[in-house]
């Protein structure tokens, strides 16, 4: 308990920190997911080819070397000085963008084809098509899947703290060094990650229950 | 390309993996890691069976104590076990911490695969088996996990996929794998004045793509054969409960978790 009493501003500025670098990386995610899942059922090969080589790269490299990369790497081709929050939600928007796509892929296969067929047959252009009839009613059957990859983007935003970003998980780090036992720091650590994913779960079950969708 | 104008291009920076201290460096780092990984997946897997076994239970303490431990452990961040084991237990043994913390997430994720694959066994399975006379013992050994575990065989190799990933945290308890190395390697390496980040990152991803690549590509290849085969029972699905009409056919050498998870286990995350 006196680690949490004596800590509390470090604690705070912690889990402020978690929940805006899941936020923004989930928004950087969520986008990126989509519009890379349009690519990988559009008509035209190269952007399917772009899509397929974007998720089976990001999936396959441990979420640290995509640190890594953005910490050492995109600094020196792209913008200078960005700041370690910014870098860590890109690399994490990133890597979870892939997952997300995936899931949207397989909420568009849910979509019966008749119903493309028939945007088509009315003139509608592709992007027309996914926009207005096929995403609107992928989006219930994606909403579990996505739930769960929110909470798993909420876990890996531990690494950024290990990357200098203001965490948790650099709470834990900074009050191990100072010498508390390990056993309370993780109590509260693990409590505070218990708020975080149960919120997004409980957001994912209202929207879910919002959004159905006749079929 | 700025990274040329940076001097990355340089062939200097790239000569650093014709030494032979740096090769035999990073093929120390990829022992490591694979050491590391071998560990993990033999105790996650153990700890998954057992697990698995204990939440089927039919004593109500075994089987809470069961799901509190897989509740916590699975929606707490692994850095965060990991480093807890490390500070609180091993801090001499960096590896065997790496490998408990890495078996006790990834347990938790294998049980309930695990426990998907036993509940989509038809319930008939048991229900002749008992009538058989057999034990309970007897059933959930002979009958009822070996299903569960070919059902579950690509669902199970997807998930260590997700381990051998995560077996770069090790990084944070200064564990030598391959990922750590690399940083070692670029921070104590000047060429031309220039750490040589982008090649040592450059040739750890290739190694850990390929070796991610080569594990999803057998689940792939096993969720093929298994198709093929004619075993009469529907292999499970392990689709979350909206998305039964998920095509078959996933993406080819799609490595991480299919979307969903098991069912009735909300919030599992493959990641």
């Amino acid at each position: 308990m006196n680690v949490l009493l004596d800590h509390f501003p470090e604690f705070r500025d912690g889990f402020i920190g978690t929940v805006e670098i899941t936020a923004i990386s989930s928004v950087i995610a969520l986008v990126l997911g989509i519009v890379v899942a349009g690519f990988r059922v559009s008509p035209v090969p190269p952007l399917r080819f772009f899509g397929t080589a974007w998720v089976t790269l990001l999936r396959n490299t441990p979420l640290t070397l995509l640190f890594l990369i953005f910490f050492f790497v995109v600094p020196e081709i792209l913008f200078p000085g960005m700041s370690p929050f910014l870098l860590g939600s890109l690399a994490l928007g990133f890597y979870t963008s892939s997952f997300v796509c995936e899931a949207v892929r397989s909420g568009i296969g849910t979509v019966p084809l008749g119903q493309a067929e028939a945007a088509r047959s009315l003139g509608l252009t592709f992007s027309q098509t996914l926009r207005l009839i096929v995403l609107p009613q992928a989006t219930r059957t994606v909403l579990p899947p996505l739930s769960s990859i929110f909470i798993a983007l909420t876990k890996n935003s531990a690494i950024a703290g290990a990357f200098s970003v203001t965490e948790l998980f650099g709470w834990q780090t900074l009050m191990s060094e100072q010498g508390y036992a390990i056993a309370p720091i993780f109590l509260w650590v693990a409590v505070a990650y218990l708020v975080v994913t149960f919120a997004i779960s409980g957001l994912f079950r209202v929207l879910e229950r919002n959004m159905e969708v006749a079929r | 390309m700025r990274l040329s104008a940076k001097g990355h291009l340089a062939p200097e920076m790239w000569d650093i993996f014709n030494y032979s201290g740096i090769r035999q460096n990073i093929a120390d780092a990829l022992v490591a890691t694979l050491k590391a990984f071998g560990l993990a997946a033999i105790g996650s897997l153990v700890l998954g069976v057992l697990l698995a076994v204990a939440r089927l239970s039919d004593h109500k303490p075994v089987r809470w104590a069961a799901t509190a431990f897989v509740e916590v452990f699975r929606s707490l961040p692994l850095l965060i076990t990991i480093y807890a084991v490390w500070v609180g237990f091993l801090a001499d043994y960096s590896m065997w911490a790496l490998a408990i913390g890495l078996s006790i997430y990834n347990g938790c994720v294998q049980a309930e695969v695990l426990r998907a694959g036993v509940n989509a066994v038809p319930r008939g399975q048991r229900e002749a088996a008992y009538a058989l006379g057999m034990s309970k013992t007897q059933v959930m050994t002979t009958v009822l996990l070996p299903q569960a575990v070919r059902a579950m065989l690509p669902t199970i190799i997807s998930q260590l996929v997700v381990t051998l990933k995560d077996t770069s945290l090790g990084f944070v308890i200064l564990y030598p794998e391959l990922l750590q190395t690399a940083r070692l390697i670029a921070s104590n390496t000047l060429v031309n004045g220039q750490y040589p980040y982008v090649s040592t990152i450059v040739v750890t991803g290739t190694i850990y793509i390929a070796l991610c690549l080569a594990l999803s590509g057998l689940a792939t290849w096993i969720e093929k054969r298994g198709r093929r085969a004619k075993t009469g029972i529907a292999v499970a699905h392990a689709g979350a409960p909206g998305t039964e009409a998920e095509p078959a056919v996933d993406a080819p050498g799609a490595g991480g978790a299919p979307a969903g998870g098991p069912s009735d286990s909300g919030g599992i995350a493959k990641i």
